[in-house]
């Protein structure tokens, strides 16, 4: 099961201190991630799914226990594990090309080889023809589709989505779900993957995790075995996602459960 | 002051379109920006002319358009105009540069010293509300009617415009883009060039131009103090032959020089960022 190459937490938790209330985003939590392994986070809002993402990002650092990647402590951000978020986060003052080849600029890579690699990603996004556009001239896929871009070109071991397609319409979101998953197939980063919908955790993962909200914990670890590519109208992706449906519902029996999860 | 912003031509080629102008049947151009614009300033300059040959006032306190011409035409070919302007903007360069470098500086500084913006972030806020000029009486008593005082003078008109528009825009960032630009390898210096400044541009921008419009200001009342050839010693100069048209003169320049640097500096900034933002009317 342990993978050398792939992700370890070890009783890793997080604690934020605001005036004198301590609030405890994330309990101590162990998690084993194989490299390549496409990992689902469910949960409703505020049950430390983004706090998971941002600690093993190494933006935000564990209250107490160690988050190692390949054997290494994670003590920092790295181009190694690059984090998605909602809102793109595309600098508004760069192009697309130079966007995708932020992180190649911060490298020592020579200028040719940034742009030839920056141009081959928005090739592979299917962002061909917008290299030269600003960010404001993208529709909300398209401007995903370049944060897909920028984080894959500096070849990372491990992509950290946090709700990435929570802000677009169904059509667009489907596109990229198929997107993304053959752009995985090819490449087979590891990819932990926050959403708050059943169906998505479920057609996207090779293994789902189920968070409990205040602190929040991984209640429940369901492995996927349906065979790829998916779709979330797919009668077998439907079954499952209402079989963990019931599974929540119960762990969240304590708790309020949040009518979001219910959401097709 | 305002007059500063207007666009007014310079008064020898409204006069060549003048003539043009008078021609046109007025009902059918009327609906362009620019006829219009032609119109109203021909109108202004023919109502001034002929108060300054029929209104109660003497020649020489009210000259006309046609004088104030003539009087530019001599300021440009005795080259003392462009002297007196290339004087003003080595001057206005100068302090303006201190300024931009220890704005910068000092602004950076604010956001990142919490003790810093507690402490000196209120002083400046304090200083800010002090016009300029203010500074000139008493940096002619520490460095004497010396090239140091203007140069003071200009810095304190400027700098506080630009410390405060560079923290707030670098405060206002949204803390996203740090976080994706750390995540993707930038880090110390690179961090601040590549992403903080970039990302605050906006608002700093907004600051450059108020130092900028400040330090013009407080330059040319500096200057009326001072015997050296300059643009504002040039005004100070026409005062003291009894020269009215010379003093209008020098004031068309001054908004000719001031309307330039806008349109030549800030203006194409200003549309660079509208583009890549998204700013106004542009946008997608």
């Amino acid at each position: 099961m342990t993978d050398a190459r792939g992700l370890q937490l070890r009783g890793v938790a997080r604690t934020y201190v605001s005036g004198n209330r301590v609030v405890e985003a994330l309990a101590p939590t162990d998690l084993d991630v194989e490299a390549g392994e496409f990992v689902c986070l469910l949960g409703a809002s505020g049950c430390g799914k983004s706090t998971l993402l941002g600690l093993v990002s190494g933006l935000e650092t564990p209250t107490a226990g160690t988050v190692t990647v390949g054997g290494v402590p994670v003590n920092g951000p790295s181009p190694e594990r690059v984090l998605l978020f909602q809102e793109a986060a595309l600098f508004p003052w760069l192009t697309v090309e130079d966007n995708v080849a932020f992180g190649l600029r911060q490298s020592s890579l020579p200028k040719a080889e940034q742009h030839r690699v920056a141009r081959e990603w928005i090739d592979r996004v299917h962002l061909h023809g917008f290299e030269k556009a600003y960010v404001h001239q993208l529709s909300g896929g398209m401007r995903q589709r370049a944060a897909l871009a920028r984080a894959l070109a500096t070849d990372p071991s491990m992509l950290l989505m946090d709700e990435p397609f929570g802000a677009l319409d169904a059509l667009t979101r489907d596109r990229l779900h198929e997107e993304l998953e053959s752009l995985w197939a090819a490449t087979r980063k590891t990819v932990l993957f926050v959403t708050h919908n059943v169906r998505e955790a479920v057609a996207l993962g090779d293994r789902v995790l189920v968070l409990s909200p205040r602190p929040g914990r991984i209640v429940g670890d369901f492995r996927i075995e349906l065979p790829r590519p998916r779709s979330l109208e797919d009668v077998t992706v439907m079954q499952q996602a209402a079989d963990i449906m019931t599974v929540l519902r119960r762990a969240l029996a304590d708790t309020t459960a949040d009518d979001t999860l219910l959401e097709a | 002051m305002e007059l500063q912003t207007l666009p007014l031509p310079s008064s020898a080629t409204v006069g060549a379109r003048r003539a043009g102008a008078v021609r046109a049947s007025a009902s059918t151009v009327l609906r362009s920006t620019q006829v219009r614009r032609l119109v109203f300033f021909t109108a202004l300059l023919a109502a001034w002319e002929l108060l300054s040959r029929f209104g109660p006032w003497p020649d020489y306190l009210m000259p006309g358009p046609l004088a104030v011409g003539r009087a530019i035409v001599g300021g440009l070919k005795s080259g003392l105009f462009l002297h007196g302007t290339l004087v003003s903007m080595a001057r206005l360069l100068t302090g303006y540069g201190i300024s931009l470098v220890g704005g910068v500086l000092i602004g950076t500084l604010l956001v990142r010293f919490t003790l810093l913006r507690e402490t000196l972030g209120a002083l400046i806020v304090g200083l800010q509300a002090l016009p300029s000029v203010c500074w000139l009486p008493l940096a002619i008593l520490w460095f004497g009617l010396s090239e140091r005082a203007i140069t003071f003078v200009v810095v304190m008109g400027s700098l506080f415009s630009i410390i405060l528009g560079v923290q707030s825009g670098i405060a206002n960032t949204s803390p996203i883009f740090v976080k994706a630009a750390r995540n993707l390898g930038a880090s110390g210096v690179r961090l601040y060039t590549d992403v903080v400044l970039p990302a605050a541009f906006p608002t700093i921008l907004a600051g450059l131009k108020q130092g900028w419009a400040f330090a013009w200001r407080s330059l040319m009342a500096a200057e009326l103090l001072y015997f050296s050839l300059s643009l504002g010693n040039l005004l100070q100069t026409g005062r003291d032959l009894n020269d009215a048209a010379q003093v209008m003169a020098v004031m068309v320049l001054i908004i000719a020089v001031g309307v330039a640097f806008n349109q030549l500096l800030f203006a194409p900034l200003e549309r660079r960022v509208a583009e890549r933002w998204g700013f106004g009317a542009t946008g997608a």
